[in-house]
């Protein structure tokens, strides 16, 4: 029998070589397939991510980009052939057997065919947008330098030729160059309806909501027991503000008919590929272009200018076309409410938990719940926002404050407020629990040496640990962040629609109007891609809209993380 | 001479004979008083961890406790300016009295108490803000906010902490950029900037190197002549070197507390006299 000492004499080497080096056991035991395992990991982490803003860039992107017309003739078996200028937008490979399925009359023995999906455009004449055509049956194709895309309020695009333009019904002598002449009448067009736009979205707007303001007064008035009997004085001043916004609107509605006849002054007259005239008021025509007559350098610049349409335009036709910013401003806006919300509430929780609270069995149930709250699936926040802030906090704030606007109610229905706070609730535990951690990684030898200098617990607190705990709560802010920032399901509940007449944030006092609804990019993904009348315009938008949503999440994040990280430069006292 | 000599061996090679001391009365008798602590018990939870210490801590003298580790001599100098407070379920019996007054008397402020009793600690810990910022945090905490007071009080602070020199040109540095010493120095700064009555060093240099624990000496045997100082090491030949009196302390008991030279060359307890030649501890 050994003894302990003897046993591990002979367990221990007896050369510095290295022995065992080859077999499995030794290559565990070189450590090499951790490395390879936690490598493996990080990567696969890294490419999803990757993969993700690829995926939705390459989706949603081309979308933008002005592609080429394709003129061809279109002849089916034992049918009569179409003429069409349509915009390509993918192709397949389907078997002869699902084509004849579809009641085609597929007569060649090819195994595949190759089926287009193409942007035929010109709804308000062929009835759809989009349709397949098989890829054998266009022929004659051409790319015709002279076709035209023009964006329109309304029906979508129109894809056709220019024929001429008429001037208060007569036609224009276009000159030279017919396609000059066009581009200078839209932008003349362009530029009165931006004018119109302000006026009616801005003065008018403002007007009305004065006028409301006015109703609102009355009714308060009415409500405290005044009338024009016993109170003259303020029904007079009522009636006097609402003369003076009806006189300014009567000001505003003359200036606006102006706008309107010059608006109505120019028509286009546009021929499509069937041969028939099309004759388009210019005052419904957004932009247009001439995708084949672009060379690669124009169809980039016109890239970019549909891109930033597209973030920066209100959108039209039930989302389907134009722009995405009041998705963007609202899902930027709530976040911020909410930031603004979480940091001191979470902070404040935080800092009674770890500093406060005798440690004890109450105040680890209590940490406890909290870490639990942040596992409570998001829709249950968004009934708790809506049964808890909507119908009883905001129908109080309604009946104590807004009485005058009831039934209609103000702050009693979703509305942005609602939202960041919902999802302030959501994240808190986040916030709290990343406060605690930094709070706890505070030395206690800074606390003391604080207190040594005659600092009370609370000046402590305030004057060097929160200092120095704020890059932890910066983490926290970070993290709740990107949690609320994607969320979509509470907020259905608690405020967000699909389309949102005006912004929460405006020129109308008090500027920030939080009682308002408002559009999120998340529900608009949701909205666009399945609750839209034009599936196949809407699912690049679905695209685009997604990588927006992830360059929003990205932004904000990178913008909390630069500050976290100013912090620390700055508190950068917990090494050693 | 004798008294030097057994310095000199105690203190293992290192020569110290040469370091002026101070003509010091013998007798803590003859000297006017800034702390008295009366029969004082100390308890965590149940366990005492000072037995009815009893003591006179002379005004504008060092006083140096020593004594092996778990002795309880920073314990006892935590109870100066009731740093012990903040341990749960401490609780101090017995008085301590700076001035005639009970420090833990219920009507005490202890923020006041600690703006009268400075404290530096073994680890030096300066705030990750300026060295300016630093020197001026306890200035500001007393509701001092002229620029002018300020900056005056961090110049005479840090020449009076022997480091004015070496920060003068970048007082809005981060004070975590100086060296263990300086930092250390800093926090002397820190302390002398409030003008405390008391300064508490609880083993001010103990990690530190040989020079900068020299410089810290040096610095100490100059505050004395405006402070009472109290500090607790573990290194008996610092105690030998700053002290004017020292108390030997063992499990919560104080064994012997006397004039520094007398208790180095003739103790009056057995375990004195085994503790300072080496024999335990």
């Amino acid at each position: 029998m050994a003894t302990a000492q003897q046993e591990i004499a002979a367990a221990m080497p007896k050369t510095l070589v290295a022995q065992d080096t080859r077999g499995v056991n030794a290559y565990i035991k070189s450590g090499a397939p951790y490395v390879w395992v936690t490598a493996a990991a990080i990567s696969v982490a890294f490419i999803i991510t990757l993969a993700l803003l690829v995926l939705t860039a390459t989706r949603g992107l081309p979308h933008f980009w002005p592609a080429d017309l394709v003129q061809g003739r279109y002849q089916q078996p034992e049918r009569d052939a179409e003429s069409l200028l349509v915009e390509i937008r993918s192709a397949e490979e389907i078997t002869t057997a699902r084509l004849r399925d579809a009641g085609l009359a597929v007569t060649d023995d090819k195994p595949l065919h190759q089926r287009l999906l193409v942007k035929q455009a010109n709804r308000d004449v062929n009835g759809v947008d989009f349709r397949y055509l098989l890829s054998d049956w266009l022929v004659e194709r051409s790319e015709p330098a002279d076709a035209v895309v023009l964006e329109r309020t309304e029906w979508g695009n129109f894809h056709g030729f220019l024929a001429g333009i008429d001037e208060d019904g007569k036609p224009v002598d276009p000159g030279a160059d017919l396609w000059a002449l066009f581009e200078q009448r839209v932008d003349r067009a362009n530029e009165l309806r931006s004018k119109l736009r302000a006026i009616e979205k801005g003065q008018i707007g403002s007007i009305n909501y004065a006028i409301e303001r006015v109703r609102l007064d009355q009714r308060r008035l009415q409500l405290d027991g005044r009338t024009p009997e016993n109170d003259p004085a303020a029904y007079a001043e009522l009636d006097q503000r609402r003369k003076e916004q009806e006189a300014a609107y009567q000001g505003l509605r003359g200036e606006l008919d102006l706008i309107k006849a010059e608006l109505a002054r120019d028509t286009v007259r546009v021929r499509t590929v069937d041969g028939s005239e099309v004759t388009l008021p210019l005052a419904k025509i957004l932009d247009a272009y001439r995708p084949n007559a672009m060379n690669l350098l124009q169809k980039t610049g016109y890239f970019f200018h549909r891109l930033w349409k597209f973030v920066s335009e209100e959108p039209r036709e039930a989302n389907t076309e134009g722009g995405i910013f009041p998705a963007i401003f609202g899902t930027v806006l709530m976040v911020l409410l909410m930031s603004v919300v979480v940091m001191p509430f979470g902070v404040l929780a935080a800092l009674y938990l770890r500093e406060y609270a005798r440690q004890g069995v109450v105040t680890q149930s209590i940490r406890i719940a909290v870490n639990n709250l942040a596992g409570v699936p998001s829709i249950v926040y968004g009934m708790f926002g809506l049964g808890f802030f909507v119908y009883f906090v905001g129908g109080n704030i309604d009946r104590a404050l807004y009485s005058e606007s009831l039934p209609a109610p103000t702050f009693g229905t979703p509305g942005i407020l609602w939202s960041s706070l919902t999802l302030a609730l959501l994240t808190l535990p986040v916030v709290i629990v990343a406060t605690e951690e930094g709070l706890a990684r505070i030395p206690r030898s800074l606390r003391e040496a604080s207190l040594a200098l005659g600092a009370t617990k609370a000046e402590t607190l305030w004057r060097v640990v929160l200092p120095m705990a704020s890059p932890a709560m910066m983490t926290g802010l970070i993290l709740a962040i990107a949690r609320a920032a994607g969320e979509v399901a509470p907020l259905m509940l608690v405020g967000v629609v699909k389309l949102a007449p005006s912004l929460p944030l405006d020129g109308d006092f008090p500027y920030l109007h939080l009682e308002r609804k408002f559009m999120h990019l998340g529900f608009h993904i949701y909205d666009v891609g399945f609750q839209s009348p034009n599936v196949e315009a809407a699912r690049p938008l679905v695209y685009a809209t997604a990588f927006l949503l992830v360059l929003v999440i990205l932004a904000l994040n990178l913008t909390a993380i630069s500050i976290r990280n100013r912090l620390r430069e700055r508190y950068k006292a917990l090494e050693g | 001479m004798t008294s030097v000599q057994t310095k000199t061996q105690l203190s293992h090679g290192i020569d110290i004979s040469s370091m002026e001391r101070s003509q010091t009365p013998t007798r803590i008798e003859d000297e006017s008083i800034a702390i008295e602590v009366d029969a004082l018990n100390l308890y965590y939870g149940q366990k005492r961890a000072l037995h009815n210490v009893s003591m006179k801590i002379p005004h504008k003298k060092v006083t140096a406790f020593i004594g092996p580790s778990g002795c309880g001599k920073s314990t006892l100098l935590r109870c100066f300016n009731r740093m012990n407070d903040l341990i749960d379920g401490c609780h101090v019996e017995g008085g301590l009295r700076l001035d005639g007054k009970n420090i833990y008397d219920r009507d005490v402020d202890i923020a006041m108490l600690r703006r009268r009793v400075g404290m530096v600690f073994q680890k030096a810990n300066p705030f990750p803000k300026s060295i300016y910022e630093n020197v001026a945090y306890g200035l500001r905490l007393a509701g001092i906010n002229k620029k002018r007071v300020i900056d005056e009080t961090v110049e005479w602070a840090l020449k009076g902490a022997a480091l004015w020199d070496e920060v003068k040109d970048r007082l809005d540095d981060s004070a975590l950029g100086l060296s263990g010493g300086q930092q250390q120095r800093l926090v002397i700064a820190r302390a002398i900037a409030i003008q405390p009555d008391v300064i508490l060093l609880d083993e001010p240099c103990s990690a530190l190197d040989p020079i900068s624990t020299l410089k810290v000496e040096e610095l100490i045997t100059e505050l004395k002549n405006n402070y009472t100082i109290v500090i607790v090491t573990h290194n008996m030949q610092q105690a030998a070197r700053v002290s004017d009196y020292t108390a030997f302390m063992y499990v919560g008991d104080l064994i012997e507390f006397g004039n520094t030279d007398q208790l180095f060359t003739k103790p009056t307890k057995k375990q004195t006299e085994d503790y300072i030649t080496g024999r335990y501890g």
